[in-house]
């Protein structure tokens, strides 16, 4: 412990000596966060420097191994990191899904070609790198997916319309779900790629959401040759893969959602929720007046707790050498109910407020929360759907026949 | 404040699990309700489990205790909790005992803790009244100056293991209007002092509660418990710690009706399959499961957060304390709704675990009393 007290020490000098001052309390979300690659924009110039300094230190991913251009930090000092970070209110140098999807599932499955060329590109930033699972009639049954992979030589050649692919249209590499065998058993035909969406035959459109936004793309691939040295594990073998980074990706989710958060620490005494319902609805001498939405806040408060010291927890026992315990199951399809169920509870606080599209007549700050609220409904669908989730935690947890 | 189990605590539950497998099934809980035991639990069995070192966990060694915490206390009283065990944990460790660790004077700790931690006293904290509800200032007991002590007037309900309790921690008033926060003390009163009467009550759970009346029972300086005035203070603090505790209690018995009704989902069979298949089911069986997951990190910080004397104990007791009971009330609930027909019948095991959540939720504050508090602490 005395160790970890030492790193904490030095971890705070480099910290407040290296940190440019003007990043304090920018956010790491989809708006202002550090995403990197090829069309990189920073919310100030100064995250770029923050994005350099930290990746020479290894620390845009903690916990990978040096080699690869990570910290090679243990559970424990990743998480002393963290929380010296917060203190300062730094934002995470680099966010996306190099980091949180591809970089794990590479470690996991890469060859050492694979770890060599992509981890340390990943770790400063370079690429940004997208996902492509679903497909038009591919959804919450993932393994019907039809794009096709037929072989030549020493190359996959790649037709099909993958969809849902986030930010697609600001990525540079995509890691893709393709049917290489259409004889086999649906979930042993499939093969992990990794395609350079530079190649010829890769076009990008955005899709409009209902909050009239677009996170998300349609991909397309027309004939698009990909070397057979970018099929990460065996050919045929990427339903393996596919569930090892959906379990990736729903930790991550959990992890946005609230649970990262960290249970060891105070829930604020004003989170925006209860701030909005002040607002809208008066303070009513320290007491939200309407009795019943303040029950409903308060349950969603409460929930929200709940959540993040079951993430500390699942955390906590890992760190003490727990394999990973069946709570960590539960993450995806808790967080994102939560998360949206405070979407609803916010704009049923604002009460007329919140039903402005645009325009005048309407606060800036208000329209924000009212789109975010139809961005939130697809919380439960992206990712795989809570009713998957619960099949999931039906089967694999509590061991309920087909 | 890791939310993990020390090895030491690992080993304790599962030493735990064995004993109460061994000597307290489900089985003895109902041959104690059907023979209507005088006693109401086996003192015999809670003097053994004073012999392991369980009702002294946490106690000073001083007093004969283990010196250890909440964090122990815990996965024994879950452990009790999965087979509806009735021994005295609540009245006399988290209760009785609390109020005299927390607020008691050196003579009366020094008379009454060992022998608690002995297994040979039993004690309560009688506060609840006809309209408290939950709120523990709502006292109307009164307590009226006599000589240099008081006289006690009022009538407590529903005190647990009142009628076998050697000792009782009574909430009086000794100023103040009838819910004022300030003006409430608490009292040692012995079995048997005159004036005191107690009746045995029958709940839905089976389990010990009596009607305590005062009726102008002597008390002297010497049994005030805490300052004169200030109980309602030592009051809420005793009630935090049991409420930590009846959580634990609480996730056992709801680990246990779920377990139980997951085996039945895979072994009844209608339409040809087991009931389990079908996905209305599964769906159900799943958000138990995360009900229970997400009680059991609570009801871990909660306990850490007593033995740390954390800043944020109130909310963190609040939180366990509203989860708990909802997700006891809904898992026990749902298990008789699975279970189906057997599931309404007397036979079935189930049915006490339902029983127990109904007493558990409303016994310390119910979810939305907690959720009320929770806003309060947090300043809406």
């Amino acid at each position: 412990m005395a160790d970890l007290e030492t790193f904490r020490r030095e971890t705070r000098e480099w910290l407040t000596k290296h940190a440019p001052s003007q990043i304090a309390g920018i956010a790491s979300n989809d708006l202002e966060g550090n995403w990197g690659g090829k069309k990189a924009t920073y919310a100030v110039p100064e995250m770029k420097t923050w994005l350099e300094v930290m990746a020479a230190r290894g620390w845009t991913a903690p916990s990978w191994p040096q080699e690869y251009g990570g910290g090679g930090l243990s559970g424990a000092e990743a998480k002393v990191l963290a929380q010296e970070m917060a203190k300062l209110r730094l934002p995470a140098p680099l966010i996306g899904f190099g980091l949180t999807m591809i970089g794990p599932t590479l470690l996991q499955f890469g060859t050492e070609e694979q770890k060599r060329e992509h981890l340390p590109k990943i770790c400063r930033g370079e690429i940004r790198w997208c996902q492509g699972y679903s497909e038009p009639d591919a959804g919450s049954d993932l393994a019907s997916l039809k794009t096709r992979a037929i072989r030549d030589g020493d190359h996959f050649v790649v037709t099909g319309t993958k969809v849902w692919t986030s930010y697609a249209d600001k990525a540079d590499w995509i890691f893709a779900l393709v049917r290489s065998n259409p004889q086999a058993k649906k979930q042993e035909g499939i093969t992990f790629l990794l395609v350079d969406m530079s190649t010829p035959g890769v076009s990008v459109r955005p899709i409009l959401l209902i909050s009239g936004k677009s996170p998300f793309c349609e991909t397309h691939f027309e004939n698009v040759r990909v070397p057979i040295s970018n099929v990460v594990h065996k050919i045929d073998a990427g339903w393996t893969v596919a569930k090892a980074l959906l379990g990736h990706e729903r930790s991550m989710i959990a992890d946005a959602f609230g649970g990262g958060q960290g249970g060891g620490q105070k829930t604020s005494r004003g989170s925006a929720l209860v701030r909005l319902a002040r607002e809208h609805l008066g303070d009513g001498a320290g007491r939200i007046p309407d009795p019943i939405l303040r029950d409903q806040i308060a349950q969603e408060e409460l929930d929200t707790r709940a959540f993040a010291l079951t993430v500390q927890r699942a955390k906590d026992g890992a760190k003490a050498g727990h394999r990973p315990g069946p709570e960590s199951s539960i993450f995806k399809v808790y967080a994102t109910e939560l998360n949206m169920r405070r979407h609803e509870l916010m704009v049923k606080a604002m009460g007329p407020a919140g039903l402005g599209w645009e325009g005048p007549g309407f606060d800036e700050g208000d329209l924000e929360v009212t789109r975010d609220w139809l961005r939130s409904r697809g919380n439960s669908i992206e990712g795989g759907t809570s009713e998957v989730q619960l099949n999931i935690i039906a089967k694999r947890v509590l061991g309920l026949p087909d | 404040m890791d939310l993990v189990l020390t090895e030491d605590q690992d080993l304790l539950s599962k030493t735990a699990a064995d004993f109460v497998a061994e000597h307290s099934p489900v089985s003895r809980f109902r041959k104690l309700r059907d023979t209507r035991d005088a006693t109401g639990f086996s003192r015999e069995l809670w003097k053994e489990m004073a012999g392991l070192g369980w009702v002294g966990i946490p106690f000073p060694e001083e007093f004969g205790g283990a010196g250890l915490g909440f964090a122990e206390l815990a996965v024994v009283l879950e452990q009790l909790g999965r087979k509806l065990a009735p021994e005295p944990f609540l009245s006399t460790v988290l209760l009785g005992g609390q109020a005299l660790l927390l607020g008691g004077s050196d003579a009366q700790k020094k008379e009454w803790l060992p022998r608690l931690v002995s297994g040979d006293a039993i004690l309560s904290v009688a506060y609840q009244e006809a309209k408290s509800r939950y709120d523990l200032r709502h006292v109307t007991t009164k307590a009226e100056k006599a000589g240099d002590g008081w006289t006690l007037t009022g009538e407590k309900i529903q005190v647990l293991d009142a009628h076998v309790a050697d000792a009782l921690v009574v909430a009086a008033r000794t100023a103040g209007g009838e819910t004022d926060a300030e003006g409430i003390t608490l009292f040692l009163v012995r079995k048997g002092a005159p004036g005191l009467s107690v009746e045995r009550q029958s709940r839905v759970d089976s389990r010990n509660a009596g009607l305590v009346r005062l009726a102008g029972v002597r008390v002297g300086p010497v049994d005030v418990v805490g300052e004169v005035g200030r109980g309602g203070a030592l009051l809420e603090r005793v009630v935090d710690r049991a409420s930590a505790g009846l959580c634990a209690e609480m996730l056992g018995s709801m680990q246990q009706a779920a377990e139980d009704t997951f085996a039945y989902l895979k072994t009844r069979v209608q339409f040809g399959v087991p009931i389990g298949s079908f996905q209305a089911l599964k769906h159900r069986a799943a958000k138990m499961y995360i009900e229970l997951e997400l009680a059991r990190s609570c009801v871990m910080a909660a306990v850490r957060a007593v033995d740390a004397n954390d800043e944020d104990l109130e909310r963190l007791v609040s939180l366990a304390k509203a989860r708990c009971s909802d997700a006891g009330v809904l898992i026990a609930n749902e298990a008789v709704q699975m279970h189906g027909g057997v599931g309404m019948t007397d036979e079935y095991d189930v049915g006490f675990y339902m029983k127990r959540a109904r007493v558990a939720e409303m016994t310390f504050g119910d979810a939305t009393w907690h959720r009320d508090r929770f806003a309060r602490l947090s300043g809406y």
